[in-house]
């Protein structure tokens, strides 16, 4: 540090803090500048698009079509919800996505149970291999494996069905990883008046486990319900019938019959119905999300 | 969305199953009667086998057969000349490869890969951080904020796609009708490939960097306090202490995020299918292998060799990330 820095007597701080005196004039200013405004502009920019779909929902195709921009639907119009439900069979995307997400998810979230009690409580030779294997599928893309899956669940019937929708999805690394992780936290002696009592696994599973981890539970399950609902790539290219297609599939199919202007108001109507029920779970439940989604970043 | 990686992800061998009852003979009841107690251990272990099988098989199954299996397959695919949708192919070795390589292709879609997820990455990163400096401060109101800004992660790329379109419409959308204001035209956004990539990317960064903040925030909150007021008391600026103290003891977070969010650029796919369906300009490794395939060539080996380059350039971070988090970022 350059400036000769001036040895503070520990006994008077405050005389060599006058900023943070918390009702002086400059440091209301400061706050407010430093502090609200950036925390109001990052807000705003999240909200405004979002507003600005739900808004644009409720519009007709003259108040869309036009120069002069109206902020404010004229009334709460529901006539482009129709519009996208009578376009497209919605209500069956709808359907769909409900089916796989909680199809999927429950799966998902049982074998992840079963899987990290089994790596973390039962004895077994190459246990360490296994947990590697299952790291390493951690780290492998869906992306890169769309086109051999694809022939696979084809060759199997899969196409154009809800199973194979669900199916190739259903192998869970990134569960199995956070509930392994949990488990070892656990402390031993939980286990023990178990064992006394001789219980067998699946009750010291289900009775004792279970019910101290439902928060990591809780979070694996909510951010697999949040990854199922959004899953594009894969029901995008399995489906190409109305029928077994999920809500972001139906979208597209939506967005190809309504590419003229006036279709704006539609096309919001339907991303309202695909965003709307995550930003709720979102909104109610943020907290195992966020943890969820970016655990291990910092301490792991 | 791509599941987080972990910084010491394989560094719990810790094993609760090995317990003291299950243990190998050798304690007092071993002593009165070793072949029944031998007897006892064996038939337990030999449970326990069963029970880890009966437990773990399906999900292993499951990994194996659409995680592992085709990546396996997509090696083979890729040698082939082969219509998707046809009966025969002709094996053609490395043939896919040299095409891949030789045409225009490879310059356009690498150059395209490169510049999205260089600038996602950044973009996405810079703002991150400016947010999480931000959410940092000590003023009411941060809870929320940093729950609005994540938001959209999580949200359909899909859905933010339609909006995001709507508001780039050079005709009706909100952004035309605020440069009208300004007296300007609207950018022609989806028919020149340029300004679409453009668009993309400004979007991709909006919805993932909430994502970098949280993880930003997280690693402000855990920089040590008495190092920070020892700065401060040493009359250091708050650019000082930003550049000089924080952002050196943050770059464990920094790279962990570089790492994360460079391989789900490298993934990223919902937006560019909506916001450019013809991927004109918009063409990244995920998106040229989907439309070789899934578009209108049916090219099913040559899409594969494009899935196995990507790949090789996935693994090849992921390798880095863990050397580098093995070497050096265990700090604490």
């Amino acid at each position: 540090m350059s400036a000769p820095a001036p040895v503070v007597e520990r006994e008077e701080p405050q005389q060599n803090a006058p900023l943070e005196r918390p009702l002086s004039k400059s440091n209301l200013v400061q706050t407010v500048a430093t502090g609200y405004v950036p925390l109001i502009i990052a807000t705003l920019v999240v909200f405004l698009p979002l507003l600005w779909m739900l808004l644009s929902s409720f519009k007709q195709p003259g108040e869309i079509v036009t120069m002069d921009l109206k902020i404010l639907p004229e009334s709460l119009n529901l006539q482009n919800y129709v519009t996208a439900m009578t376009t497209v069979p919605f209500a069956q995307f709808f359907a769909n996505s409900l089916i796989v997400t909680m199809v999927g998810s429950s799966v998902k979230v049982v074998l992840a149970i079963l899987t990290a009690y089994a790596l973390v409580f039962v004895r077994f030779p190459f246990k360490n291999v296994i947990f590697v294997l299952i790291l390493v599928a951690l780290m492998v893309p869906a992306q890169v494996s769309i086109l051999p899956n694809y022939i696979l669940i084809a060759g199997m019937g899969g196409k154009n069905t809800l199973w194979g929708i669900i199916l190739p999805g259903l192998g869970t690394a990134f569960g199995t990883f956070l509930l392994r992780q949990h488990f070892l936290t656990l402390p031993p002696s939980i286990l023990e008046a178990a064992e006394i009592d001789g219980a067998g696994h699946w009750r010291r599973l289900w009775q004792i486990i279970v019910p101290v981890s439902v928060p990591s539970i809780a979070t694996v399950a909510l951010v697999t319900v949040v990854s199922e609902w959004n899953d594009y790539i894969w029901p995008l290219i399995i489906t190409d019938r109305p029928e077994t297609m999920t809500l972001p599939v139906g979208l597209t199919l939506l967005q190809n019959s309504e590419s003229n202007g006036a279709g704006w108001g539609i096309l919001m109507a339907g991303a309202v119905l695909v965003i709307v029920p995550i930003l709720l779970v979102f909104a109610a439940l943020q907290r195992y999300i966020v943890a969820g989604l970016t655990q291990g970043s910092v301490t792991g | 969305m791509t599941a987080p990686l972990m910084h010491n992800s394989s560094a719990t061998p810790a094993d609760r199953s090995a317990r003291p009852d299950a243990a190998p003979p050798g304690g007092p009841a071993a002593k009165t009667n070793p072949a029944q107690a031998r007897r006892r251990w064996s038939g337990r272990s030999r449970k326990d086998f069963v029970v880890f099988l009966a437990m773990a098989l399906p999900n292993l199954v499951l990994i194996g057969t659409f995680t592992y299996w085709p990546l396996i397959n997509n090696i083979y695919y890729s040698t082939l000349d082969w219509t998707l949708g046809s009966a025969s192919a002709t094996v053609v070795g490395l043939q896919n490869y040299v095409t891949f390589f030789t045409s225009e292709d490879a310059s356009k879609v690498l150059g395209t890969t490169a510049i999205f997820t260089v600038l996602t990455v950044g973009g996405s990163m810079v703002l991150g951080l400016l947010v999480a400096l931000a959410l940092n401060s000590k003023v009411r109101g941060t809870t929320f904020a940093r729950s609005a800004v994540f938001a959209p992660y999580v949200l359909s790329g899909v859905g933010v796609g339609l909006v995001w379109l709507f508001i780039f419409d050079p005709g009706y959308g909100v952004l035309a009708w605020i440069l009208r204001g300004l007296g300007q035209q609207s950018p022609q956004w989806i028919n020149d490939p340029q300004l679409s990539l453009v668009m993309v990317i400004i979007v991709y960064v909006w919805k993932n960097l909430g994502y970098c903040a949280v993880v930003f925030l997280a690693g402000l909150q855990s920089l040590p306090r008495d190092v920070m007021e020892a700065a401060a008391l040493d009359g250091a600026n708050s650019f000082r202490r930003f550049f000089n103290i924080s952002l050196p003891l943050l770059s464990p977070t920094t790279f962990f995020l570089l790492i994360t969010t460079m391989l789900s650029s490298l993934q990223a796919f919902d937006l560019i299918r909506i916001m450019t369906p013809l991927g004109n300009g918009t063409s990244t490794l995920i998106y040229e292998a989907y439309l070789q395939a899934f578009g209108a060539y049916n090219r099913a080996g040559y899409s594969a060799a494009i899935s196995v380059i990507l790949f090789a350039i996935l693994l090849v971070i992921t390798v880095l990330q863990l050397r580098f988090v093995e070497r050096k970022v265990h700090y604490s």
